[in-house]
């Protein structure tokens, strides 16, 4: 019965993880690159156009699910079960999401490094 | 790639890892929380393990969201992998879990997955591509 919730809560994380990052990973392209914003505009000016954009806002809402199934998971299984588990489905998830929803160049490198990063997870696990 | 980018990335990996072993620490004190009693999850808060493990938590999200303001998503997440490979450590030095030759092998693996990764670009949006100055003057020649 534990490893049933624990493996369901790595479900949820890995769903809720991987529409955050996409999500995330919209907002902060249109925001644009961080560094030089705050170059021209300062820090409070950078915070405030992150905290206004609504993808950004969506991807935290989604963070903060993946954060709690996180902290559901953590107290029944290892750390080095749950985190690694759910993050090596995530990096698969995540490739795959990354070409379709933010249209990124997933090439043969990048896809052999998410399977490779994904085995190598999943074996910390093992 | 500047220096500081590579910095700002070794953060997301660092924080993340210190963040969730933290929280695993803290979680372990609390002992099991069920769906019939979740308001022990806001006991949680008052743990100082789970207090610092969000803070770190918090650092870690700065700099991932710096990372993804001028990298791909394909790019920071296997390039910040590299804290699973400390979090296993962590795991076995910090926590006392044991680290098989099976986990050994997959830190090998999560290399060479980041390696394979880092040694390509980090942004491939065809609008905000630039080419990289190299790149310009080997097609100029040609």
């Amino acid at each position: 019965m534990r490893h049933a919730y624990t493996w369901g809560a790595i479900l949820v994380i890995v769903v809720a993880s991987v529409a955050g990052d996409v999500l995330l990973s919209r907002a902060m392209k249109q925001v644009g690159n961080v560094d030089e914003l705050r170059k021209r505009s300062g820090l409070f000016a950078v915070i405030g156009r992150v905290l206004q954009n609504s993808y950004f806002l969506l991807g935290v809402a989604a963070m903060a699910v993946a954060f709690f199934s996180l902290l559901f998971a953590l107290s029944w299984g290892d750390v080095s079960l749950v985190a690694p588990a759910s993050a090596s489905l995530t990096f698969v998830g995540n490739a795959a999401a990354a070409k379709f929803f933010l249209h990124e160049r997933v090439d043969r490198r990048r896809w052999m490094a998410a399977a490779l990063v994904a085995c190598g997870v999943a074996f910390l696990a093992g | 790639m500047t220096f500081r980018k590579y910095l700002v990335l070794a953060g997301v990996s660092v924080f993340a890892s210190i963040g969730d072993s933290m929280l695993s620490r803290g979680m372990k004190d609390m002992g099991g929380v069920s769906l019939s009693r979740l308001h022990t999850l806001l006991a949680a808060l008052r743990d100082p393990w789970i207090v610092g493990g969000i803070l770190f938590l918090l650092a870690f999200f700065s700099a991932y969201m710096t990372a993804l303001s001028w990298a791909d998503l394909t790019y920071v997440l296997p390039a910040t992998s590299l804290g699973y490979v400390l979090l296993a450590l962590i795991a076995k030095f910090v926590l006392h879990e044991q680290v098989t030759t099976l986990r050994w092998v997959g830190i090998f693996l999560i290399a060479v997955g980041v390696s394979a990764v880092a040694s390509g670009p980090e942004l491939t949006h065809a609008h905000q591509r630039e080419p990289e100055p190299e790149l310009a003057s080997v097609q100029e020649e040609r």
